[in-house]
């Protein structure tokens, strides 16, 4: 199959993911803004005012990397998981799966409208926390490759859940059970040096950990990991669940019979 | 050129049903096809597995040379597909649908917005165009399928069912619109239970029952086999009795309607010319059912009775 087939196959797929996204903004984009608008009130206004600081920022600063982050992760996954699972629910994934398109480019299309999804509410927490707090980005490069890179991760992980589901209630597991409690537990509102030992160690098994981490260093300098131990763990998971993917779309599970 | 070329295709679900057992069956380019089978016989499942969304469980599908199998972006390129069952976003606009269906193609935009215009308005479907596809009648999601199949200009178009739950005057301009693409060049597969429109549109015929061809000839061979046909006379006058013809089996549905089923040997002017000693007058007459109707119920019947 020629490259242009192929480009302008991943440019379909990515502009009608974005038209989804646009089209429904009252689920994709309003909601992240009103719940992370109440963590800044609530969390850094009100209760952060009485715990100083933290890692030597306000406690209110301390959080913007985390709840970015955390709208990103959630955002990336869900758009992925309900758009590929409504696809296969609706079957009209069969009018890519009948199309010449290799499943590369499938999955390639795909995630991008995920990565979109992530980076749009990324940038609307971003904007809604300027109202609560001041922001300067020490890592430019740092604090978008992190970003980019964990949404990808994110994206793919919600193609796994998605392919395997195969009722609505099988898509709200995992982000319920498994990604929110990750999530939380990951160094959002806290740096695990105030944590006992164990449960540092504990937390050291997180990924999440690493990608919240590798992005607050991005943003304010400071970080509880190691920057490349970040990158080392975001890229493990993005090959092993890239990987996943593929091996899944090839054999063609939950959609070819 | 083979447009279609499947070699003794199998397939067994994972609940242990054979839905395939070994078929085989070519498609000359350019032909127009009726693949017939009553429900469960395989059709679906035959249809699914040369349009990649079934995995066969052993033999070989060919588009226009390219396995299915082993160069399934090849043979996809070549295929237009309208299913059984409503399969587009129904969030989307008609147009959005077609556009998007030719960028899977790697068909450009602006070309794909001329195509989509095209044949929306050929399907008459330009008015809804920018409505919300969940808002269109069934006829009209089974149009946009159809448009939607055609975007991409293939070379083989497969059909099946496209006309389930159309009314007649839409039916009628949708045959129109297949014969013409045929004409055009593109080779058509059509499955349909109305066996009218396989006898008014097809050239060539297979027929398939529990997994296996009961039968691959053409319409004109395989209507050639039918050699009796039964007549439905309306009455002038009322009859008590049935009258009795040689070689003729008469019977009187009611007293104004007589059902008369005759050699094709024989010709039709014996019978009126007797019915007109008797002093019977026949005011109008129609076939029972249709020929293709008749001899599809032989054929699965005999394939139930073996």
């Amino acid at each position: 199959m020629s490259s242009s087939v192929n480009w302008i196959g991943y440019k379909t797929i990515v502009r009608k993911e974005v038209v989804r996204i646009l089209r429904i903004w009252g689920q994709t984009v309003v909601p992240p803004a009103i719940t992370m608008s109440l963590y800044f009130i609530i969390f850094g206004n009100l209760i952060g005012s009485r715990i100083g600081e933290m890692g030597g920022f306000d406690y209110m600063q301390f959080i913007v990397p985390g709840l970015v982050m955390m709208s990103v992760i959630t955002n990336s996954y869900g758009n992925m998981v309900s758009s590929f699972f409504g696809a296969k629910f609706g079957h009209h994934i069969e009018e890519l799966l009948i199309s010449p398109l290799p499943n590369w480019v499938i999955l390639a299309g795909y995630v991008t409208g995920a990565l979109v999804r992530g980076l749009l509410v990324g940038a609307v927490v971003i904007v809604v926390s300027l109202f609560f707090t001041e922001l300067e980005v020490q890592h430019p490069w740092v604090t978008l490759s992190v970003l980019v890179l964990t949404a990808i991760v994110f994206a793919m992980a919600g193609m796994v859940n998605a392919i395997f589901a195969e009722k609505f209630d099988d898509i709200a597991i995992i982000p319920t059970f498994v990604l929110t409690p990750l999530t939380y537990l990951g160094g959002v509102f806290y740096s695990i040096s105030l944590l006992p030992e164990f449960w540092q160690k504990v937390s050291a098994f997180n990924p999440i950990l690493y990608m919240v981490n590798g992005f607050r260093y991005g943003m304010l300098g400071t970080s509880d990991v190691s920057l490349t131990t970040a990158y080392v763990i975001i890229g493990v998971f993005g090959v092993v669940l890239g990987g996943a993917c593929l091996y899944l779309l090839n054999t063609g599970k939950g959609m070819r019979s | 050129m083979l447009a279609l070329d499947v070699q003794n295709l199998r397939k067994t679900y994972a609940n242990g049903v054979e839905a395939l057992k070994g078929v085989s069956l070519s498609v000359e380019e350019g032909d127009f096809f009726a693949l017939l089978g009553p429900n469960g016989a395989g059709k679906s499942t035959m249809i699914g597995i040369i349009s990649s969304l079934v995995n066969a469980s052993g033999g070989d599908v060919q588009v226009f040379g390219a396995s299915v199998m082993q160069e399934r972006s090849r043979a996809m390129g070549y295929l237009g597909l309208v299913p059984q069952e409503i399969n587009f976003n129904q969030f989307e606009k008609p147009l959005e649908i077609v556009v998007n269906q030719a960028g899977y193609y790697g068909i450009p935009r602006k070309v794909a917005l001329e195509r989509a215009e095209r044949y929306l308005k050929e399907l008459q479907l330009w008015d809804k165009h920018d409505k919300p596809s969940r808002a269109l009648s069934g006829g009209m999601k089974r149009r946009l399928m159809i448009a939607r199949a055609m975007v991409n200009e293939p070379r083989l178009l497969i059909l099946d069912e496209p006309t389930a739950g159309v009314d007649i005057e839409i039916r009628r301009s949708m045959w129109e619109l297949i014969r013409r693409i045929n004409e055009q060049g593109t080779t058509v597969i059509l499955t349909t239970h109305y066996l009218e429109e396989a006898e008014e549109l097809c050239r060539n015929i297979a027929i398939i029952d529990e997994g296996v061809i009961r039968e691959n000839t053409s319409m004109k061979t395989l209507l050639a086999q039918l050699d009796v046909e039964t007549f439905v006379l309306d009455l002038r006058e009322p009859l008590a009795d049935a009258p009795s013809l040689p070689e003729m089996e008469i019977s009187l549905r009611d007293e104004n309607t007589l059902e008369v089923t005759v050699s094709k040997s024989k010709s039709l002017n014996t019978l009126f010319s007797s019915l007109d000693e008797r002093g019977i007058n026949v005011i109008s007459m129609r076939n029972k059912a249709n020929r293709l109707e008749e001899l599809f119920m032989r054929l699965v019947d005999k394939g139930e009775a073996a």
